[in-house]
């Protein structure tokens, strides 16, 4: 109903005022929905302003850095005179302190949720989930003090030529910070494994420990799997403890022993600095946080599709 | 029954408890070696904050909450730390909530089962694993310098706001999922309009669990270091942003949202990346009152939710 | 009338059930299995005879809080299986159990029923593969899965899944078998192949069968017993309970005019 129709009804009959309330009420109702629709179209805006501004940044950067030389240098030096734009050092950084992270969280993880899934009593289980979750909200910059002066302190005792900064004790505070995430998610997935699966196994004469290893662990395999895929993609993104413990120097090894600078932590540490906007410099931290969405948005894709097949196998 | 048929299964019988025997000792082993794993990052966390507190308890005195930060460690203080933190809460909250709980009641209450709300679903749950770190080059390129907004609390509360978002938005759909439709429907029957029974009955049943989301979210954003690090926050701030209230009128104003800041996280970690031992005892006082804070809420927010779920039912 | 001759294998003897709300769902029952022969459970929906069933193999102590008192004796050793002192294990170990709706691992075909010998400790390839045989065999399974034993027990048919973890509890030599609702699940063809599987099973062992159906009970059982509301109402040989009941209720249920 346009206007003008509206203005003809009025002068040659009048509409009755329940008519009028209502038609007045549709358009509220319609101006409210749209609200809400904006509302939520915000987190499809986010993703793509995220992705816009990364690449339109990038763009820039890669205008005089060679997508070869990103790819392959094995030197990364963006802010020095003699600049090298190598990502692999912040790679093998990235990826060495989560592999240490997950090396230890990974089967600690696992054996603190088969516990809690198929040992632990219900109250024992009423009061852990909770802590679970409140470990995981724990600010990671305070693991990051821990990793720096409590922890690298330790391993120096034991072993003394370990320098200050090492990917070490980034790593293994990481994975202590993983930890009550994994049970989490493992858990999570144990738990929906049918009742009748239990039953059956119990029946034929199994103990606890058989029935966890034997029938619950694999009916959960994808939903514990997708814990430690979407673990990882945690580890890599991780920056904190990283920029306070690993060191903020670019350097191509694996050895967890020694320091190194993590994509994250190379992104602190420019933004530390006073850089002109657009310089070179700039926008090599979007380079880098293009690889690192890359590699977390890599990692959260296949997580969600393992955990989706795991859902809908019962 | 034949006195050797007896024997045969009396002597297969003992066989089979010894077997047993053995089972239960790979259980028990199990179970305790399940409960050090469990119990792993609880006493991580434990040793982590009574580091802190042992570190740190010199400064655990009003002085601390009072001063500015110093060139001295022994007079350098929170204060405006402290003030940061809850203005850019203040920002965070009033962009978050809003637009999260909109986007939830419009996911669950408006949008068709379609490409669409699977495409914002999809969004949502991407963004619940981005890093951290991400939507501070978000926000730098967008905010800082995109929108000319500047290193401020605006830009600050507002990166921190689309990080919780998801959290938010997440929170709010559960709880709205947990109201039977009966509900809905006893609404419709006495002839209240969609957004009627939207906000007279489903939001107010939903509450007690958009809170629970919110405090949750809100504990996250207080702890996070990395976004405010990227776009630029300056570290040493011996200032205090334009109050928000005014002598005159209209009694508020809204030059403190342009201000430079600083937060707590931040604070801490500035102290943490000095070499003076000093200062080390600065972060650490820091670093435990961000974990009692962070635990408190979260602590609050699980209590609540374990309220609502024992105290509703439908 | 009962045959005396027939050994007793097994015995609930004033045996009482309480779940841990508290609510009795047994009430003192006596009654005999007798050895190699088949026992039928029958009765309205919630009378307890799921719950009578699983008490043979102590299933009810999975979940915390449940109680049990009075006995089950098993024969020839004379075990009350109830005792706290007796693992359930081991009661587990001698009684298997097939349940209302198939359940079968995410395994193969092969692991599914080797599963019960896995669990015993038993590692030779070659037992562990003509025991598996065997069950199969005695399931009447074999001929329809040999060529195929590695593949994944969830890819064949419901009446296939149920025969399938038959042969799983077969294939550790159970004193007894207990079937809770075998056929609920399954169409008429399947259910009949089951029916026909427990009359040759009951060469070797003996059988407790949890059923709604009566003429299921009529068609494969030696003894019926009617409950009602946790109570053993009647006990007997079942062509008898069907054709002569002795109380009015089991009548009534076994006519159709109530249940």
């Amino acid at each position: 109903m346009n206007t003008a129709t509206m203005t003809e009804n009025t002068t040659t009959l009048t509409i009755s005022p329940r008519l009028a309330k209502s038609v007045r009420r549709n358009i509220k109702e319609r101006v409210i929905e749209l609200i809400l629709m904006l509302a939520a179209l915000s987190a499809v805006f986010t993703t793509f302003a995220i992705v816009a501004i990364l690449f339109y940044e990038s763009f820039g950067f890669f205008k005089t850095v060679s997508l070869v030389e990103f790819f392959t240098g094995t030197e990364w030096t963006p802010l020095f005179e003699d600049a090298h734009y190598g990502i692999l050092p912040l790679v093998a950084g990235t990826l060495t302190t989560s592999l240490v992270a997950l090396a230890v969280a990974v089967p600690i993880g696992t054996i603190a949720a088969i516990y809690l899934s198929e040992f632990a009593s219900h109250k024992t289980r009423e009061i852990a989930k909770p802590i679970l979750e409140l470990l995981v909200g724990v600010p990671t910059i305070a693991f990051g003090y821990f990793a720096l002066l409590f922890v690298t302190p330790l391993l120096q005792k034991v072993y003394p030529v370990l320098p200050g900064f090492n990917m070490l004790s980034a790593g293994l505070v990481m994975g202590v910070m993983i930890i009550p995430y994994i049970a989490s998610v493992a858990e999570d997935a144990m738990r929906a494994v049918p009742m009748s699966m239990r039953e059956g196994s119990y029946a034929m004469g199994a103990t606890r420990f058989q029935t966890a290893i034997r029938v619950i662990t694999p009916a959960a395999t994808s939903g514990i799997v997708a814990a430690y895929i979407l673990a990882i993609s945690r580890a890599v993104g991780e920056t904190m403890v990283v920029a306070v413990a690993a060191g903020q120097q670019p350097n191509f090894t694996f050895n967890p022993t020694e320091g190194a600078a993590t994509i994250t932590a190379y992104i602190v540490q420019v933004a530390m600095g006073d850089l002109p906007h657009a310089s070179i410099g700039y926008q090599s931290i979007f380079a880098a946080g293009l690889v690192l969405f890359a590699m977390t948005l890599g990692f959260n894709l296949i997580g969600h599709v393992v955990r989706k097949k795991f859902r809908e196998q019962y | 029954m034949t006195t050797e048929m007896k024997a045969s299964v009396l002597k297969n019988l003992d066989a089979v408890r010894a077997m047993i025997r053995r089972h239960k000792r790979n259980d028990m082993l199990f179970a305790m070696v399940g409960l050090v794993a469990l119990m792993l990052g609880l006493l991580t966390l434990l040793t982590l904050f009574i580091d802190l507190v042992m570190d740190g308890y010199p400064r655990f005195n009003l002085q601390f909450f009072s001063d500015f930060p110093s060139r001295r460690a022994g007079s350098a203080g929170l204060l405006s730390a402290w003030v940061g933190s809850a203005l850019v809460m203040l920002v965070t909250f009033l962009t978050a909530v809003p637009v999260g709980v909109a986007a939830g009641l419009y996911l669950e209450e408006y949008a068709p089962k379609n490409w669409f709300s699977d495409l914002i679903e999809i969004n949502v749950s991407n963004l619940a694993g981005v890093p951290s770190i991400i939507y501070g080059l978000l926000a730098l390129g967008l905010f800082v310098y995109g929108f000319n907004f500047g290193q401020s609390i605006l830009t600050a509360g507002l990166t921190l706001g689309l990080l919780i978002l998801p959290i938010v938005i997440v929170s709010t759909r559960e709880a709205i999922r947990g109201i039977p439709v009966a509900i809905r429907e006893a609404a419709y029957a006495v002839g209240a309009t969609k957004w009627q029974v939207v906000s007279d009955h489903v939001v107010k049943y939903s509450q007690g669990g958009i809170l629970t989301g919110v405090i949750i979210g809100m504990s996250r954003a207080i702890g996070e270091t990395a976004p405010i690090i990227t776009i630029g926050a300056l570290t040493f701030i011996a200032f205090l942003p334009p109050s928000p209230i005014s002598d005159v009128a209209p009694f508020i104003n809204f030059q403190w949202l342009d201000s430079g800041f600083t937060v707590l996280p931040i604070q801490m970690f500035n102290w943490l990346s000095r070499p003076d031992h000093a200062f080390h005892i600065n972060a650490a006082a820091t670093g435990a009152i961000i974990i009692v804070v962070t635990l408190l809420m979260n602590g609050t927010a699980i209590y609540l939710r374990y309220k609502i779920r024992k105290n509703i039912k439908w | 009338m009962v045959n005396i001759t027939t050994p007793i294998k097994a015995e609930a003897r004033d045996l009482n059930f309480f779940y841990s709300n508290g609510n009795q769902a047994l009430k003192s029952i006596n009654m005999p299995l007798y050895e190699k022969k088949i026992t039928a459970l029958i009765g309205p929906s919630g009378c307890g005879k799921s719950t009578f069933l699983r008490c043979f193999n102590r299933m009810h102590d999975l979940y915390p809080g449940n109680k049990y008192q009075g006995q089950i004796v098993m024969h020839p050793d004379n075990t009350n299986i109830l005792e706290a002192g007796v693992d359930p294990i081991e009661v587990r170990m001698r009684i298997s159990m097939v349940f209302q709706k198939p359940n079968p691992f995410p395994k193969t075909i092969y692991e599914n029923v080797a599963y019960g010998l896995r669990v015993r400790d038993e590692k030779n390839k070659r037992t562990l593969d003509d025991k598996v045989e065997e069950a199969l065999k005695g399931a009447a399974l074999w001929n329809e899965v040999k060529d195929r034993l590695q593949d994944l027990a969830f890819n064949l048919s419901g009446g296939q899944q149920q025969r399938l973890c038959i042969a799983r509890a077969l294939a550790t030599d159970p004193e007894i078998m207990l079937f809770d609702e075998p056929t609920s699940a399954l169409d008429p063809i399947a259910t009949a192949n089951i029916e026909e599987l427990m009359s040759e099973l009951k060469e070797k062992l003996t059988i407790l069968v949890v059923t709604h159906n009566m003429q299921q009970a009529a068609r494969v059982s030696d003894y019926t017993a009617y409950m009602y509301l946790g109570e053993l109402m009647e006990y007997g040989d079942t062509n008898q309970i069907f054709t002569r009941p002795t109380r009015k209720e089991t009548e009534d249920y076994i006519t159709g005019k109530f249940g």
